[in-house]
This record gives structure tokens, sequence and C-alpha cells, in this order.
């Protein structure tokens, strides 16, 4: 045991940079996910598309905005810019458009809605995009890299990767903590979450919440597609294989749960990153080995809630 | 054979801080029917849901026929001839009255066959007749959520009689019956266990209806049995009155339910 | 509905298709696999009693495709495949189901993703076994030991699939009016009460499970034999989508819809291509979108409609 991890120890090192790094990204799409399932009750299987146009978006954008001889660090603009525009206008065209139509009705027929989404999507992205792998790592390309010192190794690792991803995704977390227990707008949200009927039965304009949460919700996925875009070449099929993995993700941390989003994403970011680098055949099943085993032990996931009927 | 058909012992189970039962003793006696009445949040459903397997107690044994059922399933106690019907009915909402009863019915005999219809002349002909003598007979083809509360509740009770227990436990099975039906349906109810030499536990409001079916009565207090024995001597005990009609009065009033405490008893 | 009107639809169905396969011979294989895809559907839709969708039913369709694939060589008989595919999709479903039968709703539903794409994975990178993205060839197998020519391998085929259709309809119809099947709508509705009448509603659901796995596994036999060309897609979630997506269209009414749902379905897909390869998916989309905003009864439910109107009409 000593021997492999010595021998494996810079690997180890480097699954570990890599899954933070992947784990950032998961945390953006698959927290946004569960706020979604957590105030309109429906899970948005057209979400992983919202990440990927997000990250077509932000890569076309950036090339348009260097291809103008536009200053480097306009790259990053063009990242948050996209997210911002993919999400805002995407998320309202949804809500508004489909998703209202049928709140209260059958929850199949919810889930089967985001799945017309996700055709919609899928081909749209193809039409605008086409087929061929796009991308640009102007992003990651210009903050360099960084010397990680491990034991008596260094690893060289993108300060994008680094830095960036993960400062971005924690950002994310503690400004979605203070957000939602600080303000009024969040505690409305909370308390749409919690109490539906009660919380309408008091005043609260729940299509307001419903439209504010879902556009913000479109919006992180879509700027984790912006923020993945520099680090991954872009293909058809990208929000299909996204939108799994939250799933997993999500169910792993129980439905609702912010903070659990986060330490999930973590443990499957992390663990996929091992099997990359350790037992790649396995990269695409060690999410869900890890959520079937947690789910194993705790049915309601890690940090779910269980409801118990009265009668 | 011992006389007590359910034996429990020091019951004890708590949520949070809130002691829901507090050392419960209870033999309920072979072919008696026996009333819980007490103020709301006594813990008179809780031992319903002990005895049935749907909580557990933090301490203390129940036995059924002289046989330990703690830690058993529902499933499991229910086979072994505990049935139950509830205070919030428990129907399959998108079948029709007699598909619920024929469930029932199917439960008992085995659902395991999946070729024959539930329908089967002998099932639909059994829960025919168990909706006859509630009084449901026109209603076996409506769906269960078109009921009014009453006769859900009656559906619900129907269930649990079709599954034919040995010892049936009622948490309020009148509340929601209208004032006028209530006498009427429990006298039939009340026959029809009778018949069938069925042992009853019902938890009740209606101190008519307990003074008129009950052998003997327990009063529950905050978790324990304040008092127990046969109605004439309990319902009497101006203790009794004080805990049960002086603070369940008001809620009762309040909840709108029948007045039947205040009326016969104040 | 009535049993005497289902059937007449019924045989006006077997009648619809075999005509229409007799006249235009490019439908004979669009029909075979919008059979296949209908007995799978029947699986969901029993699920569907329950109140529970799953999002991985592609792992049954794949698993029976893949019997064909791995055993066609050694075994080629058709007749053989078939009831071998079944077992073999029921057997997975058994393992699987003791485990999932536990969970509800979205649990339900994303663990059985999650079980489905963990087969796809292992059937895209086991390249030695399975041959990866390329697939595996399938040789026409024997049909009751007769070495076909293709246009009759074609015609067989199109016939195991519509007396399989026909039979595991009348098997479901029967299933969903037994106990076994109004327990499953227990399930959806008070699952509490069943366990209150001494019935394991995790037990109902695994039967319900199992027999689903198994016809999702004859379906993904007739599918291997009939396209003879085998690939992890056919694990991927977006095919298990298609399937509970045809259970919608079709409409969750009766053991026709499924049928009703996957013929549309396929000729959709044949003709959006057609006209637009490159937004089939996309058409689709926006035919279930319109389905369900508009005719949340689906095609089953349209149908009835048309049918209980008519009668009003007639003079």
């Amino acid at each position: 045991m000593a021997g492999w991890l010595e021998q494996n120890a810079l690997l180890l090192g480097l699954a570990l940079l890599d899954g933070l790094a992947y784990a950032a990204l998961v945390f953006m799409v698959a927290v946004g996910l569960n706020m979604v399932f957590g105030v309109l009750r429906i899970i948005n299987i057209a979400h992983g598309s919202l990440f990927a146009i997000g990250g077509y978006a932000a890569a076309s954008l950036g090339l348009f905005l260097a291809a103008r001889g536009l200053p480097d660090w306009t790259g990053y603009v063009a990242l948050v810019l996209a997210a911002a525009l993919v999400g805002g206008i995407l998320g309202p065209v949804i809500e508004r458009g489909v998703l209202r139509r049928i709140y209260g009705h059958e929850q199949v027929l919810q889930l089967l809605v985001t799945f017309a989404l996700f055709m919609i999507l899928e081909d749209a992205q193809k039409l605008i995009w086409g087929v061929q792998p796009v991308s640009n790592d102007a992003p990651l390309r210009l903050l360099g890299t960084v010397d990680v010192p491990f034991g008596e190794d260094v690893i060289p690792f993108t300060a994008y990767q680094l830095f960036v991803l993960p400062g971005v995704a924690l950002a994310t977390l503690v400004g979605l903590a203070w957000f939602l227990r600080r303000t009024l707008t969040g505690r409305v949200i909370v308390a749409v979450t919690t109490d539906r009927e009660a919380a309408t039965a008091m005043g609260i304009d729940a299509r307001r919440v419903f439209l504010l949460t879902f556009t913000f919700g479109a919006g992180l996925a879509a700027l984790g597609g912006a923020l993945a875009s520099p680090t991954t070449t872009l293909v058809p099929g990208l929000g299909a294989a996204t939108i799994v993995l939250s799933f997993a993700v999500v169910a792993t941390a129980g439905l609702g749960q912010i903070e659990g989003a986060a330490i999930s994403a973590l443990l499957i970011g992390i663990g996929r990153s091992a099997a990359v680098y350790l037992a790649p055949e396995f990269e695409v099943v060690v999410p869900y080995l890890i959520m079937v085993a947690v789910l194993l032990v705790r049915p309601q996931g890690l940090f779910g809630v269980v409801e118990t009927r009265r009668v | 054979m011992s006389e007590a058909l359910l034996q429990a012992r020091g019951l004890h189970l708590a949520f949070g801080g809130v002691k829901a039962a507090d050392g419960i003793d209870l033999d309920v006696l072979r072919g008696e029917f026996l009333a819980i009445i007490g103020p709301n949040g006594a813990g008179k459903t809780t031992f319903l849901n002990m005895a049935t397997g749907y909580l557990r107690p933090q301490a203390g044994t129940i036995a059924y026929e002289g046989e330990s059922i703690l830690g058993l399933a529902p499933r499991a106690i229910v086979r072994r001839g505990i049935g139950r019907s509830f205070q919030l009915p428990q129907l399959f909402t998108e079948h029709t009255v007699l598909e619920n009863v024929a469930l029932a019915v199917a439960a008992r005999e085995g659902v395991w066959s999946p070729l024959r219809p539930l329908l089967r002349p002998a099932w639909r002909e059994e829960a025919t007749e168990v909706l006859a003598r509630f009084g449901l007979a026109t209603l076996a083809g409506a769906r269960a959520d078109a009921l009014n509360e009453g006769a859900r509740k009656l559906t619900d009770i129907a269930m649990a009689v079709a599954l034919k227990p040995r010892l049936l436990l009622m948490d309020e099975p009148t509340s929601g019956v209208a004032a006028a039906e209530k006498m009427a349906i429990v006298e039939t109810l009340a026959r029809v266990l009778r018949e069938t030499g069925v042992t009853a536990v019902f938890v009740e409001h209606d101190m008519d209806v307990v003074e008129r079916f009950a052998d003997r009565v327990a009063v529950w207090s905050q978790g324990r049995i304040a008092a127990l024995g046969p109605p004439g001597t309990v319902l009497a005990d101006p203790a009794v009155q004080r805990e049960v009609i002086g603070i369940e009065g008001p809620g009762a009033a309040a909840a709108g339910l029948p007045g039947g405490i205040a009326a016969g008893h104040a | 509905m009535r049993r005497g009107a289902e059937i007449s639809l019924a045989l006006l169905g077997v009648a619809g298709v075999l005509a229409a396969a007799w006249a235009a011979p490019w439908l004979r294989f669009v029909l075979t696999i919008a059979l296949a895809k209908g007995i799978a559907v029947l699986g969901i839709l029993l699920l569907l009693r329950a109140g529970q969708v799953s999002f991985g039913h592609a792992l049954y369709l794949s698993s029976g495709a893949y019997v064909v694939a791995f055993l066609a060589p050694s075994l080629p008989e058709a007749l053989l495949l078939l009831p071998l595919a079944a077992l073999i999709a029921g057997l997975i479903g058994l393992v699987a189901g003791l485990f999932l039968a536990r969970y509800r709703d979205i649990f339900f539903g994303m663990l059985n993703l999650a079980i489905s794409m963990v087969f796809y994975s292992l059937l895209e990178k086991l390249y030695e076994l399975t041959r990866g993205t390329d697939g595996i060839r399938v040789e026409p197998p024997r049909v009751a030991g007769l070495a076909l020519t293709l246009e009759a391998y074609v015609w067989a085929m199109l016939l195991v699939a519509l007396v399989l259709a026909v039979g595991f309809g009348m098997l479901v119809r029967a299933y969903l009016a037994s106990p076994m099947g109004q327990a499953l709508a227990g399930i959806k509705t008070r699952e509490t009460r069943l366990e209150f009448m001494g019935v394991s509603a995790r037990r109902v659901l695994l039967a319900a499970y199992v027999l689903s796995a198994l016809m999702g596994g004859v379906a993904g036999a007739i599918v291997g034999m009939t396209t003879r060309h085998v690939t992890p897609l056919l694990a991927y979630w977006t095919t298990s989508g298609e399937l509970v997506f045809i259970a919608i269209l079709g409409g969750a009414g009766g053991a026709l819809g499924p049928f009703l749902g996957a013929v549309t379905y396929e000729l959709v897909r044949v003709y959006a291509a057609a006209a637009f390869a490159e937004a089939w998916q996309a058409i689709l989309g926006v035919v279930l979108l319109l389905v369900i905003l508009f005719a949340p009864g689906g095609l089953w439910g349209m149908l009835l409609g048309l049918l209980g109107r008519r009668p009003g009409r007639a003079p």
C-alpha cells in the first residue's frame, strides 16, 4: 500500500487538483438544478443544455472579441457576458413560454416537457455551432501555470483551473448562502421551497419567484459552461453528458440542498478525476457508483430530510 | 390462552421533548370494545401507531396473542390479524369505492395473481356486500377522491373490516360523519364486529358513542392512562370530566366537531 | 373502453400494419422497430401506473440486443434468442429491481438512469468484448430452423414482432386489471395503506419492474435482429427518454397506447429525418411539447375522444 502510494503520489496529486477544478464546474450546474427543483418542483433535463450553450456562446464571443483586436482581458468579460446573455434570455423564455403552463401537472409530464426542451436545445445548438469541435482556450493560457508543491515534487497546473474555477464556485456557494439567508428575496425563495401553499397564502407572488429562480439557475448553468469552455473542447453531446452527471450530484446530496450539492460535487468531481488517472475505463462509471453507494446507506441522499407521512 | 388479546407494557415514546407515550400499560381483552378518550395531543393516535408497527416505542413491549410484535413492520402485524382504520382516511384516490374495498379483500386473499382480474365475481360480491353493510352500495362506482368526508371515513373503515381482522383499531371512526347518521352507522359497525367476534379499540370524541358502545374506557392524558374502567364509572369521575370535557370541549367546538360532548355532559 | 371495442381496434391495428408493410416495403423495417419499442413501452406503462418513471430502461433494451449480438454466432435461431434475451434482461431487472424498488419518484428515476449509464459506459469501454462504439454486426439468424432470404427474413421479423406485441399487449392488459396491477396503481396514490393491508408495496413494484425489464429485453432482441447492428447508443439515457416519450405520446390509457405512440413516433422520426436532417430531434421535441400542452391524454386520449364523439354526431 505504502509503495503504491509513493509510486502514484504525483498522479493522486494531479487527480486532486483536477478533481477540484472539475468539482467547481459540476457544482455550478448542480446547484442551479437543485435550486430550480426546490422551488419549481421540476427536474429540468434541459439544464445540461444550458451549460453546453453557455460554453459555446462564451467561446464564440471570446473568439469574436479577440478577432476584433480587443485586449486579452476582455476574454474574461466574454465568459460572464455570454453566461448572463444565455441565462437572461433562455431562462425567461423557457419559464414563461413553457414551464408556466405545466405547473401542477403530473411529475411525469413535467419531466417530459423538459426532455422535449432538451431535444430542441440540442438541435438548436447543432444548427448554430455545427457538429465540429469548438474551442477557445485563451482565458486558460493567459494566466499561465503555477508550480504546486507536492511532497518533494512540484506539479505545474494552470492558474485558471487552480484559482479561478474553485474561486468562482466558492464565491457562488457563499454568495448563494448569504443571499438565501440574509436578503428578503432569498428568504422568499426559501419560504416557497419549504412550503409553497403557506408562502402563497402569505401573499408571496410564487410566479415571480419561479421566474427569478429559474432564470438564476439557468444563468448558473450557463456560467458553469462558460467557465468550462477554456478548459475543454466543445462537442455535441456535452449537454446530455452534463445533465446525467448533475443528476448524480443532486441525488447524492439530497434534494434542495445547497451546501450538500457542494460536498457531493467535490466527492464526485475528485472521484471522477481519480478514475481518469488511475482507471480510465471507469471514468464515467465512478460518479454513479458513488451515488449508488450513498443512496444504499442513505436513501434520501447525504443531506436529504426524510419525509414521514402522518397517518 | 390468556384473556388479553393485546398486551402493552411500559411503552415510552418521545418526539423531541414531547412525551407521546410515558409508560403505557394496557390489556385489550378478547372480544371487548375499548374506547380511548382524551384531549388532542394526549398520545391516542401514537398508541395506535405503535400497536400497528408504524412507530416503534423507545421502551416497553407489545404482545399480541402472547407473542411480541415489537419491531414488526405494519405489513406483518396486519397479517397476524390486527386491522386499522385512520383518522385521515387512507384511500386509493384514483380507484372506485368498490375497487378500494376489493383491494382489501385481495390483500387478505393474496394479491399475487397477475392474470385474473381484481373484480373477479367472488371478490366483487364480497366487496359489494361489505359496502352494503356500511350503506355505501350506491357509491360503489364513485371514485374515492370524489366522496365527501363521511363517505371517505366509512370506506376507510370498510376496507379495514374487509381484511377480517381479529383486532380492529379505529382512529376516530365517527369524526366527519354527519351527526344524523352517526348512531346508525356505529350501530351497524358494532353489530358487524360483534357478529364476527372482532375485538375493537377506538379513539372517540363523542361521549354518547362511548357510553353506548364501549365495554371499557381508557382515558389518555399526556402520554399516560389516567383512568380505565366501565364507561359508567369512568365518565362520571369528576377528574375525568375536568380532564376530557373541560379541556376538550372548546377544542372540539373550534375544530367544528359535533357538540355531543358538551351537550351530553356539561 | 369496452373490451369488444379494444379488441376490434387491436385487430384493425394488426391489419393496418400488415397492409402497410405489404404496400410499402420500406415500412416493414420501420414498423418492426416501432412494434419492438411498443413492447418496451408497455413496461414503462406498468411503472407509470405506479407513478414511477424509469429513465433507464434503455438498459434492458440494450441488454436484449447485446444478448442477440453475443449469442447469434453460436446460436443462430431467432426463436431461441428471443426467450434468452427475455430471461437475461429479466434477471438483470430482478437484481437491479431488488435495489430500486426501495426508492420512489425522482430517486427511482435517477437511480434507473445511473444504473443504465454504468451499463452504457461498460459497453463503450470494454472494447475487447463489445467492440466499443463500433458496435457488433449481427448475421440474420434462422427463424424456426429456416435460413431465409433477406426479404423473407424482414417479413418474418415483422410477424414475430407483431405476434409478440399482441401477446404482451394482452398480458399487460390482464396484468393492469389484476390485483397486482391495481395494487401498482395503489402505490401511486396511497402506498402506506397497502402496507397497512398486509401488502408489500416493494414486492408489487418489483414484480412489475421485472416484467418491464423482460419486455425491454424482448424488444431489444427484436431491434438487434432487425437493425443487425448493435451499438452502445441503444443503452444511452436518451434512448430511455425516448421510451418514456412514446409512453406519454401514446397516452397512459391502455395496452394499445404504447403501439399507437411507437408507430407515430417512428413515422414522425423517419419523415422528419428525411425532410430536416439537422433538426429531426427538435421536431420530435416540438411534437412532444404540443402533445403534453394540448392533448394531455396522448394519442390514445385523442382517439377515445374521436370515438366517443362519433355516436353523438351520427343522426
